[in-house]
């Protein structure tokens, strides 16, 4: 193979990685979103929190002399989903919840006040300088013609891979068969009906922000651990990100976020590779206006049906 | 069984019901027509809270249900299969019932879906398709089946037999009695004046959020004023 096709390879790797994480963010907003028709802006500081909470945990058991990294990143998991969620809950029911039924712009206003207080309260509370912590899973496979060009995939790479797979045939069962997840769906379809059948929409609501929440605590983990730095303002150009994929996939729409998480990450993988790094952003944002512009409804969204 | 006393409910500053009475007795059909506009839904919708009545009171069954939220309301016994049917358009048929039932015990729900499909062999056939590609008709079914899966003791129609063809509302007619024999009070919203009538025991007229007439049924399809509005007579 030639050193270009080794080298797309690669960067089809680290986008599918990348695109893995900004899917299980972009499901947040997309679930929301389908139920409520709000942007919760607040959403990329949830996955922000759920990194550091991993990082303070990860970190305080290796401090404390654990040395299984399986039981490490486990407990990580369990105390990141656990505190991410109750943020989300908590941003709901006092934050959104009581600007239910108002002026559309009046919850995103307070979202985008929501964020700019979770970053600065982060940043106060644990300084506003990155964070990092050491590599914790090393190592991976190489293949490729050494002198020409070697291409990795390092275990980390994988864990991402499997985690979000994992993730997301839950999800996707959750939603196609529980009670609650099916209750979910009939709450995005028709908020009004799925009350008027006697179905607490309030709180059903309130599960897509937990259910939100923890996947991007679970990106959180798993993004920190890839990059080994956090800081307080990691959750707004991950939250755009993954904002952008929700609406490449289609706004509302589940299997539409997966999609369009996957797309932007190897578009974005692409781009770096034959262009200045810097330069992904740009096209990752001109994605995100382009489709604005002529195709709002995303790859797999419905038309937009003006929710009264 | 249902009160309504006095009530008036509002769109903004826009009033569509005022002081409007009605009663609907255990094991009756009533049936409330009245022109485009005249508020025939938003009284429907009153009752189950949504919009809520801004004065007047609604009482079930001796107990006072206006003031509290829908999803309560609907718990009480109270079914509606609303304007425009509303049934989940991306799913199924199995998946819409079961939103009917959703908090009720598994097995006794379990047992009311068996009823619904015995009743309406049509949702059988179609049990695991989409009820977005489902004929109209049988998508007022699955309405009035999703209605029942709460095991309501009063169900409100409002306009079920809109837009659908003469051989179905017939059909549409025949399960509303059926259900009325089951034990089910019906509390009925119609243009169809002529059928609704005929089946009614009793009937109200609204006229710009106002009621006008009651009778029995027999007595409004006799009446002129009525014959003239909505009869085409
Ligand atoms: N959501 C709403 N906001 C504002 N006004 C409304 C709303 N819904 C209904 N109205 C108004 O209230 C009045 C009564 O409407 P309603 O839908 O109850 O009439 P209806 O008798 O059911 O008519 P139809 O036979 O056409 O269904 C109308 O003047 C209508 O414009
Ligand atoms: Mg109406």
């Amino acid at each position: 193979m030639t050193e270009t096709s080794l080298y797309v390879i690669q960067q089809l790797i680290n986008g599918l990685t990348i695109g893995s994480t900004y899917a299980l963010i972009a499901i947040g907003y997309t679930m929301v979103y389908g139920i409520i028709g709000m942007i919760n802006f607040a959403h990329g500081e949830i996955y922000m929190i759920g990194s550091y909470i991993s990082f303070i945990v990860i970190a305080g058991l290796l401090g404390m002399g654990f040395i299984s990294l399986p039981v490490i990143l486990i407990v990580a998991l369990i105390v990141a989903v656990v505190i991410a969620s109750t943020y989300g809950w908590t941003i709901e029911r006092v934050a959104y919840r009581p600007l239910r039924g108002s002026n559309r712009l009046i919850p995103l206003i307070s979202a985008i006040g929501m964020s700019i207080f979770l970053q600065n309260y982060v940043a106060l509370s644990q300084s506003s300088r990155d964070v990092a912590l050491p590599p914790q899973i090393t190592g991976g496979w190489t293949f490729g013609d050494p002198s020409v060009f070697e291409v990795s995939f390092s275990y980390m790479q994988l864990l991402i891979w499997s985690a979000t797979l994992l993730v997301m045939v839950l999800l996707t069962l959750f939603i196609s068969r529980s009670r609650m997840g099916r209750a979910c769906r009939a709450c995005s379809e028709d908020l009004g009906m799925t009350n008027l059948l006697g179905i607490d929409t309030n709180r059903i609501i309130a599960l897509t922000f937990i259910v939100g929440a923890a996947l991007a605590a679970i990106a959180g983990l798993l993004l920190g651990l890839y990059y080994g730095v956090v800081n307080p303002y990691i959750g707004f150009i991950a939250g755009l990100k993954a904002f952008t994929a929700a609406v490449l996939g289609g706004i509302g729409s589940i299997p539409g976020a997966m999609l369009g998480g996957l797309i932007l990450g190897v578009t974005e993988a692409m781009t770096s590779a034959f262009f200045p790094s810097e330069y992904k952003d740009v096209v990752s944002f001109g994605l995100l206006v382009l489709i604005l512009l002529f195709r709002p409804s995303g790859i797999l969204g419905k038309p937009e049906v003006e929710k009264v | 069984m249902l009160r309504i006393d006095n009530v008036n409910t509002h769109y903004g500053p826009i009033q569509a019901l005022h002081d409007v009475s009605v009663e609907v007795k255990q094991g009756e059909i009533v049936t409330l027509i009245g022109a485009n506009g005249a508020g025939k839904t938003t009284l429907m919708m009153t009752i189950c809270g949504d919009p809520q009545a801004t004065s007047g009171t609604i009482t079930f069954d001796g107990e006072q249900i206006s003031g509290i939220p829908t999803n309560k309301i609907m718990q009480k016994g109270l079914a509606i299969v609303p304007e425009g049917r509303r049934v989940f358009g991306g799913m199924t048929v199995e998946e819409n019932l079961s939103m009917g039932g959703y908090f009720r015990d598994k097995a006794e729900a379990a047992e009311t879906i068996e009823h619904v499909l015995e009743l309406f062999p049509r949702l059988r056939e179609r049990y695991s398709q989409r009820a977005g590609t489902m004929s109209g008709g049988e998508q007022q079914m699955l309405a009035i089946g999703r209605a029942m899966m709460s095991k309501p003791r009063m169900i409100l129609l409002d306009e079920p037999s809109l837009g659908l063809a003469p051989i179905i509302i017939q059909q549409i007619f025949d399960i509303i009695q059926k259900l009325r024999d089951e034990g089910v009070t019906i509390f009925l919203v119609e243009q169809n004046a002529n059928q609704a009538l005929r089946i009614a025991d009793r009937g109200y007229v609204l006229e710009h959020g106002h009621v006008v007439l009651e009778g029995s049924g027999a007595d409004l399809l006799v009446n002129e004023d009525v014959q003239k509005a909505y009869l085409g007579g």
